[in-house]
């Protein structure tokens, strides 16, 4: 078990983190809560436990990439780098906004931004290139890749599934944010993807599957995947809920890509203040 | 390399290919199981930690060299014309998009294919390519000039897409040939028209320029191998100089390189154009000079094309 009071530090955080998604796409009217909701944790996990980067150095050669390849997801990305000093919290307030430093969607021109997402099913291929490129030069970093669920209907995640285990990419874990909801309803009855944990086994992969809510489980998962070198790329299953920490946003499919309007805000905003993180999960 | 000795500009690709990844380490070749067809294979056979077999998977093949490309490797990544169009959207939304360093290669493109049909014969790529903002659009006309292209690219820091051909053509350049990125090469003076020409139908046009010199008429013959960013400076010049206008490609004569040449003079110097291509149709099976035969593209049609053009002017 991780340390109990870093693990409440975190869950912390992503505590605060939840409330600066929920303002970021107020402000901006526009962008994906749900799916930021329900990825916060573990990114809450990755950034501030995992992965090893320097924000003063945001390309420096050596460091373990993120590749968010649900990039809409953008504003749980963003409220991390802001708070890990990647950039000044002053600009997600113009997320969105033209002429300002975060987009719609990720760019590399963003610092801390390893991959510039939009378009699904593109973030494992990316992800595969790079950890084959580290492994070209002996490097010993890691690359860490995101998808969704709704995602995984993209064959072209199965393409470079296929790849990552034919190349025995150990330094690459993936994680599968499993938020059961996609932007025209739940993914069971718009395509449903299936057993992801056979499927990916199938594909050669090494599978943990967790609550990805459970800051513990969260980082347990993390942990045991940058050790594996067994010679097969691991995916983790994070079991989570869109929208997860909002009473209304939760498994709601209109708050993939919608914004709250201001009374939404108000009870988001209450609701997420309510959460009592040593009972969050 | 002789002068005169036919070779297909895709022999051009392979043998540079290798050539540079031995002198230079950051080269990394990135393949869809056609490496024996692109020729991208000599690569892999000396330097296999250097060559990644992705499968019959063209989407994963430009996402895994876009993910190398941002490491600092310089990927080639070649797959027939027609099949890097299935992943016209990952070069738009990863490679373009963000400015990388990513040579892409479509072998096999144009009606010369061949036997395979119209399948696997692109007639649409470099309109594709073409729209793409930051993209390097190159076509060699002989596997020489290929060579130098792939040697080019090797200190051109961006996205590019050069598309060569399964053909064997004599090569025309002498091995001291200066490759320019974005200047037209003229290769034949002239007087009452010019011929803008790309890939396998400068040949043709060289060839259809000497059969209409017998009929009294002295062509320009250019070979505009860099697609985009387009010579305008001459495109414009040769336009002034002969106000007849004539571009032949094996694509479709919507979105090429009649396309590009039009764009160009109807904003500088409009005139009355002749597009030979494909005329919106796609090819079939066959052999390459029987289908340039049929479908217009050979030496002889340019040619009455060219006469007929001319003579109504």
């Amino acid at each position: 078990m991780p340390k109990k009071d870093f693990v409440l530090g975190l869950k912390q955080k992503a505590k605060e983190f939840r409330k600066e998604i929920i303002e970021a796409v107020y402000k901006a009217q526009s962008g994906h809560p749900g799916g930021s909701l329900s990825e916060i944790d573990v990114l809450t996990a990755l950034y501030f436990h995992k992965l090893k980067i320097d924000p003063s150095n945001p390309n420096w050669e050596g460091r373990d990439r993120f590749v968010l390849s649900k990039g809409h997801a953008s504003p749980g990305l963003y409220v991390v780098l802001a708070d890990k000093g990647y950039f000044p919290k002053s600009e997600l307030e113009g997320f969105r906004k033209i002429n300002r430093m975060l987009q719609g969607h990720p760019e590399l021109s963003t610092p801390g931004v390893d991959f510039a997402g939009g378009s699904l099913g593109q973030g494992i291929s990316f992800a595969v290139g790079i950890a084959l490129a580290l492994r070209l030069d002996k490097k010993i970093s890691k690359v860490y890749v995101m998808i969704g669920d709704g995602e995984s209907q993209e064959g072209s995640v199965w393409e470079a599934s296929m790849a990552a285990a034919f190349h025995k990419l150990d330094n690459l874990v993936g994680i599968l944010d499993k938020n059961q909801v996609q932007e025209t309803g739940k993914t069971k009855d718009v395509m449903d993807i299936g057993n992801v944990v056979l499927k990916w086994q199938a594909f050669g992969w090494n599978v943990i599957e967790i609550n990805g809510h459970d800051m513990n489980e969260v980082v347990e998962a993390l942990d045991k995947a940058s050790k594996n070198k067994n010679g097969k790329p691991t995916m983790i299953i994070s079991n989570t809920i869109k929208g997860k920490g909002v009473s209304f946003m939760e498994l709601n499919y209109k708050f993939h890509g919608k914004a709250p309007n201001e009374e939404e805000y108000k009870k988001a905003m209450e609701d997420i203040e309510k959460i009592d993180v040593n009972k969050f999960k | 390399m002789e002068q005169n000795q036919k070779l297909a500009t895709r022999e051009g690709y392979g043998k540079a290919l290798l050539e540079l990844g031995r002198i230079n380490k950051n080269v990394v070749v990135v393949d869809a199981d056609l490496g024996d067809s692109t020729k991208a294979e000599h690569f892999g056979k000396e330097f296999p930690d250097r060559f990644f077999a992705m499968g019959i998977a063209e989407q994963d093949m430009i996402g895994a060299a876009a993910g190398m490309s941002v490491t600092g490797k310089i990927p080639y990544a070649s797959t027939f014309a027609i099949f890097s169009e299935r992943a016209f959207e990952f070069v738009r939304n990863i490679v373009a998009r963000n400015n990388l360093n990513v040579k892409i290669t479509g072998s096999h493109a144009g009606i010369t294919t061949g036997e395979d049909g119209k399948s696997a014969q692109a007639i649409e790529d470099i309109a594709i390519y073409r729209s793409l903002p930051n993209m390097v659009v190159l076509q060699p006309s002989d596997a020489l000039e290929c060579e130098k292209m792939v040697f080019a690219l090797a200190d051109y820091n961006g996205p590019s897409y050069m598309r060569v051909h399964r053909t064997a053509y004599p090569t025309i350049h002498r091995p001291d040939y200066k490759f320019e990125m974005g200047k037209g090469e003229v290769l034949r003076e002239g007087k009452d028209v010019v011929i803008f020409a790309s890939g396998t139908m400068v040949h043709e046009s060289l060839k259809a320029a000497t059969i209409l010199k017998a009929e009294g008429i002295e062509s320009y013959v250019v070979n505009i191998h860099t697609i985009k960013p387009i010579d305008q400076k001459l495109i414009i010049e040769l336009a002034k100089k002969t106000n007849n206008v004539v571009t032949a490609e094996d694509h479709n004569i919507i979105g090429g390189l009649g396309s590009a040449v039009a764009e160009v003079l109807s904003e500088n110097y409009p005139c009355i154009m002749k597009r030979i291509g494909m005329q919106d149709k796609f090819g079939e099976s066959g052999k390459p000079d029987e289908l340039y035969r049929k479908y217009g593209l050979d030496s002889q049609s340019i040619a009455e094309e060219v006469l007929k053009f001319v003579k109504k002017r």
